[in-house]
Order: structure tokens, then sequence, then C-alpha cells
């Protein structure tokens, strides 16, 4: 029994992991960009909800709807004016310039907030819990996971469902032909990473309110995002789902076997994917 | 007044230059071919006139209007489609969303939709639903003249679309040149197929390293003209 809910903790652990992978995923997959500053990113979406909750009084969800459009904003102006530029055939300059970002963010949060760590207040819905049996499963973590499939849902929606998601697909392809088709590969590149932002928000979302964080937190989310994302196969959505469950459940079976191993095993699940699938679980056909 | 001209473009890949000052122009219903070898700067001239290679201002002119400096997706918007050398399909799009791509940005009511589209080639219909590059390379070419056809362009740019296909083949693709130029679309073809661009041309163009060596009307070129223009005098 003890391991059933092992396991369902680690599946729903890894809906918390899948959120902050998704949106880098996005990204990557269109425009072959690997955000150094993504966890950095989720962090300072975190303290924007913090600071619409503390300072304007609103609920965590609320303040989180609101903070999705600024972080659009942000994201659409980040890749516009700055990412555009660097993007290019070597890859190295979008690396530096979005690990200069990283480091910027998290000192410009030290400053703002200072090093102390907080919490997103979420009420009575931080301890709620649902009985399911013998076992309980947390209701935030069930949220989490939710969310996770729905962002999974809408993501696969918008890529293959409307011409929006067509352009990200013709422009990743190649963006030359798809310029011949009308299509502004700097502005397509901009939508993308605005919309992988509200991802970033709905991750934040549940960041902030589960577990304590700091200004210094953003880097180890990065790592298991980008875990998440190699393990899934680069570029497919579902895959980065499955590559978050597997991540959360190789921690939580790992911290049951003992509470030190929970870091490592996951990394350790990282490595055993990758030696048996060194393209991930669903590559994409070409690349 | 010509729909679309060139005068003196000039072409560069670094320092290397690939067009020396060519001048050929289009005039509204026209179907012209641009013949030359390998390597004579045919491509490229196509990828000026579409924006791929930017160019200094005034050296094209499209409709009076000055669009050298113009980007490739406002050129295509303003009405020149593009079906490029080694078709160019998108890998992750289904047939059917190739041809959709080709209006993304202009949709312009006119006689070109999906559905005429398949009726020039019905066996697009038929595998509308697989990867375009799941194709043959005779269908890949069709997928990418439709796509093209869809934004109802008022200038097509074909460049090479009989590349390493079969005779068969390209018959059946400039079969659909008649119904293409029917509905008013003006036309140039590049072609290293001699014979093939005589017959479908009302004027050709004959390059050689980078420059226009020889220009006309099919019926009024020798064959020692062409032959002098395409391989050079010494050869
Ligand atoms: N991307 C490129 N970089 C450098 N040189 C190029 C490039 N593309 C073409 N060239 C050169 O420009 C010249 C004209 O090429 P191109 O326009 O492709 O000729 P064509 O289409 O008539 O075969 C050739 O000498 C070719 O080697
Ligand atoms: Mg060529």
């Amino acid at each position: 029994m003890i391991w059933i809910d092992t396991i369902l903790q680690g599946i729903l652990l890894g809906g918390l992991y899948a959120l902050f992978a998704l949106g880098l995923s996005l990204v990557f997959g269109i425009m072959r960009l690997v955000n150094l500053a993504h966890g950095d990113l989720i962090v300072f979406a975190a303290y924007l909800i913090l600071v619409l909750v503390t300072l304007l009084g609103l609920g965590p969800f609320l303040a989180a709807a609101i903070a999705a459009p600024i972080m659009f904003a942000l994201g659409f102006a980040l890749q516009r004016l700055v990412l555009n530029r660097v993007l290019g055939t070597d890859i190295l300059p979008p690396l530096l310039v979005t690990f200069g970002l990283s480091v910027l963010l998290q000192n410009a949060l030290q400053e703002g907030f200072s090093a102390d760590s907080r919490r997103i207040p979420a009420g009575w819905l931080e301890t709620a819990s649902v009985p399911l049996g013998p076992i309980s499963l947390g209701v935030m973590p069930l949220m989490t996971f939710a969310s996770a499939i729905l962002v999974t849902l809408a993501l696969q929606w918008l890529f293959y469902r409307t011409s929006l998601g067509r352009a990200f697909r013709a422009t990743s392809d190649d963006p030359v032909t798809a310029s011949l088709m009308g299509v502004k590969p700097a502005s397509v590149f901009a939508k993308a990473t605005g919309i992988a932002m509200i991802v970033v928000t709905i991750a934040a979302l549940y960041l902030g309110t589960r577990a304590n964080f700091d200004p210094t937190t953003g880097p180890a989310r990065l790592i298991y995002a980008f875990e998440a994302v190699i393990i899934g196969g680069l570029g497919s959505l579902w895959g980065t789902l499955a590559g978050g469950i597997i991540i959360g459940v190789a921690q939580t079976v790992g911290a049951q076997i003992n509470p030190e191993w929970q870091i490592l095993a996951g990394h350790i699940a990282f490595l055993v994917v990758l030696l048996i699938r060194p393209r991930g679980l669903f590559p994409r056909a070409f690349d | 007044m010509a729909l679309l001209e060139t005068k003196g473009l000039t072409a560069f890949y670094g320092d290397f230059q690939a067009l020396f000052g060519v001048d050929v122009s289009l005039s509204e219903g026209e179907t012209v071919a641009v013949i030359g070898a390998n390597g004579a700067g045919k491509t490229t001239l196509m990828r000026s006139i579409s924006g791929v290679i930017a160019q200094a201002p005034g050296m094209v002119r499209f409709e009076g209007r000055e669009i050298g400096a113009t980007a490739a997706d406002d050129i295509m918007a303003a009405g020149i489609a593009m079906v490029p050398e080694g078709r160019k399909l998108f890998p992750s799009l289904s047939v059917e969303e190739n041809l959709l791509m080709g209006c993304h940005r202009r949709k312009v009511n006119g006689p070109w939709t999906l559905q005429s589209v398949y009726e020039l080639f019905p066996i697009l219909k038929e595998r509308r639903d697989r990867p375009g590059t799941a194709l043959s390379g005779g269908q890949q070419q069709m997928v990418s003249i439709g796509r093209a056809l869809m934004s109802n362009p008022r200038v097509l740019l074909c460049d090479e679309i009989s590349l390493g296909l079969a005779p068969v083949v390209i018959k059946d693709i400039y079969a659909a040149f008649p119904q293409i130029r029917a509905t008013g679309a003006s036309i140039v073809v590049v072609e290293q197929d001699i014979g093939q661009a005589m017959k479908v041309a009302d004027r050709v163009y004959c390059m050689m390293e980078g420059r226009v060596t020889l220009s006309g009307a099919p019926a009024d070129l020798s064959r020692e003209e062409i032959h002098d223009a395409y391989f050079g005098t010494a050869a």
C-alpha cells in the first residue's frame, strides 16, 4: 500500500515538473532555443503573483490570471528585443544571453525581495486533501497534475489545430521557406515565447503555493524541467509530460527508500532513460 | 509598364558576386522562362526577387513599387509566390497543411482554393493527410506548386520544377500550366531543360555566370544563339 501511495504521490509531483518543463519544451521545439533563465522566470512569476496577492489582497488563482498576460507581454518583448537578435546557426550566443538573464533576474529579485524564502498563501487549499481508500491525496497536488494535463492538451490543440500552430511547426521546420509563405519568423517566435510565459505563470502558481521559494530557487527547477524535456524527446509535448512524471515517480520512490536519495533518484532515472533511449521516449520522426 | 522588373540587379554571397547587373521583366499575363547551366545565377535571381536575399533599394520593382529592400514575407503578401528549388515542403506538416501555409498571410479571393488545387492535382486530395515529405518527388512538386497557388498570386516564380523528376512526371506537371495561365497569373519558370522552357514560355532569358546573355521569343532564337548563350562561345 505504501508503494502505491508513493507512486501516486510521484505521479502528482511529476505534474509539477511537467509544468516547469512544458514552456521550455514549447520554445525549444519551435526555435531550438534553450532558455537557461527558464527556472528564474518561473521564480520571477511566483514573486509577481505574490506581490499581487499581498498588495491587492487577491486570491492566488485570480492573481495568476492577472500575472499571465503580464508575463505574456514580457516574454513577447524579451524575444522580440533580445533573443531574436542572438538566434542563429550558432547555439552559443543564446545560451550566453539567457545565462546572463538568469543571473540578472536572481540579483534583481534579491534586491527587491531579499534572500528570505517566501510562499504564496493559498488558505485552506494548502492542507486540503481527498481520501482515496486508505490513501489521501492533496488537493493542490491533484490540481497541479490536472493543470499539467490541461496545459498539455491546450498546447497540443494550439500546435495541431490552429493556423498559428501550423505556422509554429512550419517555421520550426524551415524559417526561410516559412517567410516565403508570408510568415514573419521574428513575430512567430515572440508569440511562442509569450505563450511559454503563460505556462511559466501556471507553473509559478503551483511552485509558490506548494513550497517555499527564494530568488535562487530557479536553476534547480530548470534542471528538472530540462530532464523532463529530454526524457520525453525534444519537441514532444506529451513526451514532456511523461518525462516529468518519470522524474517525479523516481524521486518519491528514491525518497521512500532513503530520504536522502530523492533528488539523486530523479537524476539517475534521467540517465537510465537516456542510456536506453538516447533520443528520448517520443522523439520526432525527423530532425 | 512591366508588372515585375529588375534593373542592374546585383547579388552577393559574402564576397562572392553571383549576379552582375541583371535586367529582366515580366508583363501582366506573360510566362517567361529563365534558362542557364548550373551555377548561372537563376536561383539567386529568384531569391533576390522574392526577398530571401535582401537587395539595395532600386533594383526590383513590382507593380511600379520598389521592393528591393522589402522583407520576403511582405513581398509574398504583395502577391509574388515562390515554388522554391528543391520543393521545400514542411516535413512536419501534412499535404493539406502544406497547402494551407500558402495562404497563411495572403488571403485573397480568387480562382485558387483547396478545392481547385485538388481539382488540378487530384492525387493530392487522396493523400491530403499524409506528411508532405512522404510523397513521391513529382507529387511533392505538385504540393509545392499548389501551395504557391493558394495565395492567388499575381506572379508565380517556379525554380526548377522538373529537377530530378522522370520525363513522364515532368509532362504531368507542365500539363497544369495552361490552367494556371488561364487564371491570369504571370509566371516565371526557371529551367535547365531548354526544350521544356521553349514550349511553355512567351519569352526566354538565358543566363550565364551571373549575367543575362540572351533574351527573346522562342521563335526568334536560333539553336546556335541559344547554345552560345547557354554554354559560352568558347564551348
Ligand atoms: N548560399 C550560397 N553561398 C555561396 N555561394 C552560393 C550560394 N548559393 C549559390 N552560390 C553560388 O552562386 C552562383 C549562382 O548560383 P545559383 O543562383 O544557385 O545558380 P543556378 O540556380 O543557376 O544553378 C554559383 O556560383 C553558386 O556556387
Ligand atoms: Mg538553381
